[in-house]
């Protein structure tokens, strides 16, 4: 959680080979698991959205895709409309999340802990009922469907996002530059007022800050970049639907950064991959896999309080403490 | 005037399934401090366990009568085994730990009934329809407006005139306190606990003539009391009467003046309450 450490040159070296070898993976991965690993960058970027909340906030939204929907429908309706830049429909999907979250944040930021998930939760169906009957723009319970996606138009060549491929860079890409600003505002003094707001609002607001406008804040920011992994997830897809803004939609990024642990910067990305790969795993075997899920979900929330990874994260760094003293 | 009355009596009788739902969740979270996400399957596992029962012994009335224990009994596990390891952490794993429980439960009625819709008949006795005006209502709708101030009624005298009423009221106005004076607080919990689960059944159970069994009812209900809990204020049994009241109301006369956007209705006012009393309407400060 030590957000403020200063990177050091071992592990600045040590990104960019991670980097590298992300970038490369495709040439070597089959087409299937480049998909996956697609769709797990997406699903991280939802889920450390979710955690910006979460993890530095210390609020916990439960409806967190009504924000990824709205993203993923102003994507879906600018394509629509013959929109042909890829900057132009992500920004939508920003400015769409962005602005719902605003909208809402208003009235969920006036309670927190358990108010403010029950809240989000009731605000993320509303967004999800009106997607479902609002059938002249959203298209009711069938969604939009996307058929053509936009070439990315790259140093004068046309490169088609459809080649599962190009779509796996250009989501890493995105996703880098997301992740890298994301790590930016939490250094940034407004994340370490994020901090303060977890840590004991009571004293925030005796100091003079507004607590509950660094909470709308964090609200907006969060759901525009739920917006943005929305559009993602649309250009992805080829679809926008009501599902996506459903309560167990929203569940997805918990779970995600449940399993990664809040406390790590990264957790709910890795979190996302656990998650996948589970779903793999137990689907392979049984349909169900909720169930599975939720039997699962039990003795990590019981015995593993920081998350899988947090958790495991906690132990080496008290080995590593131990074996210096 | 016809309409208005069937409208008024539609209100009512899905307001106070509402209301049973409603004051089991916040009577939970009042004295145990957790809130249930898993209340709204308790309230689907209730409706799908009378009906099972009325399979073996074709009963309304049994399947009322027991359903609802077992689900209470399945309460008393969850509190004993599950529950009890997270009081004193943070709210986030507790609402995780229910959360947990919902998907396994609500995976667990499509595993065993199957995701289709199953029919409750209503029993003989209140079967069929009764004339109002000039058309007909059902009698099994009048019989929920009766039962829910009866049950409401009686719950209120037994936290207000018994012994174990005030223990439970005396517990969720401090629990130290409580545990100072000789209350044994920890099978107090497991007990208000199943008492939470028991009011959701039954709530279910008595909902199971009234609508259609599919594995998504205990979702709509669950979203629709965490509306009724904010708005009457979290912890009140007269704010879960009054919100849960408001809120059937508002949907069937909704239909009314508002059209296709009575559906976004109980979101408006949750959010109309937010902006003018946070707290709710019977919610305390702080």
């Amino acid at each position: 959680m030590d957000a403020r450490k200063s990177t050091s040159p071992a592990l600045r070296a040590g990104l960019a080979a991670m980097v590298l070898v992300l970038a490369a993976a495709p040439l070597v991965m089959p087409v299937y698991w480049t998909i996956i690993l697609t769709e797990i960058f997406i699903m991280g970027l939802f889920a450390m959205s979710f955690n910006l909340l979460l993890g530095y906030t210390g609020l916990l939204s439960f409806g967190q895709a009504g924000f990824f929907g709205v993203g993923a429908y102003a994507a879906a309706l600018l394509i629509l409309n013959n929109c042909s830049s890829l900057g132009l429909i992500l920004a939508a999907g920003i400015l769409g999340g962005g602005v719902a979250a605003a909208v809402i944040g208003y009235f969920c930021v006036k309670r927190d802990e358990i108010y403010f998930a029950m809240i989000t939760l009731g605000f993320g169906m509303m967004l999800y009922t009106i997607a479902h009957n609002w059938i002249e723009v959203t298209g009711g319970s069938d969604g939009l469907p996307v058929s053509a996606v936009p070439a990315f138009g790259f140093a004068g060549l046309e490169i088609q996002l459809a080649e599962p491929r190009n779509m796996y860079l250009f989501v890493l890409a995105v996703s880098l530059g997301e992740v890298y600003l994301l790590w930016r505002l939490v250094r940034s003094p407004f994340g370490l007022l994020l901090s303060a707001v977890r840590e004991n609002k009571e004293r925030l607001a005796f100091v003079g800050a507004n607590v509950a406008v660094v909470r709308l804040v964090s609200f907006t920011i969060a759901g525009a970049l739920a917006g943005l992994a929305g559009g993602l997830f649309c250009l992805f897809n080829c679809m926008a639907t009501p599902d996506f803004m459903h309560w167990s939609y929203s569940a997805r990024p918990v779970l995600m950064t449940i399993l990664g642990g809040s406390g790590i910067f990264l957790g709910p990305a890795c979190g996302a991959a656990i998650f996948f790969v589970l779903e793999q795993l137990i689907t392979n075997v049984t349909e169900n896999w909720m169930i599975v899920l939720g039997a699962i979900l039990i003795p990590v929330v019981v015995y593993f309080p920081r998350g899988i990874l947090g958790t495991v994260w906690a132990r080496l760094h008290r080995e590593r403490e131990g074996g210096r003293s | 005037m016809e309409t208005f009355i069937a409208n008024l009596l539609n209100g009512l009788s899905w307001g106070m399934l509402l209301f049973l739902i409603s004051v089991g969740l916040t009577t939970v979270f009042g004295v145990l401090g957790v809130l249930n996400f898993a209340h709204g399957s308790f309230f689907m596992l209730g409706a799908y366990l009378c009906m099972q029962i009325m399979h073996v012994v074709p009963s309304f009335w049994i399947g009322i009568l027991v359903g609802p224990m077992l689900v209470a009994l399945l309460g008393v596990i969850v509190e004993r085994l599950l529950l009890r390891r997270v009081y004193g952490r943070d709210i986030t794993f507790q609402l995780l730990l229910t959360f947990a429980i919902l998907l396994v439960l609500d995976d667990a009625v499509r595993l065993v009934w199957g995701p289709g819709y199953h029919v409750v008949e209503a029993p003989a006795l209140l079967a069929g329809t009764v004339p109002l005006f000039f058309h007909s209502y059902p009698v099994y709708r009048l019989f929920l407006v009766a039962a829910g101030p009866v049950i409401g009624g009686a719950l209120w005298s037994f936290f207000h005139f018994t012994r174990w009423g005030r223990v439970v009221r005396a517990a969720a106005a401090d629990r130290e306190m409580a545990a100072g004076v000789g209350i044994r607080v920890p099978a107090l919990f497991t007990a208000v606990f199943a008492l939470g689960t028991w009011l959701a059944a039954i709530g279910g159970a008595l909902a199971a003539p009234h609508q259609s069994l599919a594995p998504s009812m205990g979702e709509r209900i669950i979203i629709e009391s965490f509306i009724v809990v904010v708005v009457g204020g979290m912890g009140s049994f007269p704010g879960a009467f009054a919100g849960a009241l408001l809120l059937g109301l508002l949907e069937s006369f909704g239909t009314v003046f508002a059209g296709r956007a009575q559906m976004a209705l109980p979101f408006i006012l949750l959010a109309l309450v937010l902006l003018v009393r946070p707290r709710g309407f019977f919610g305390r400060e702080g």
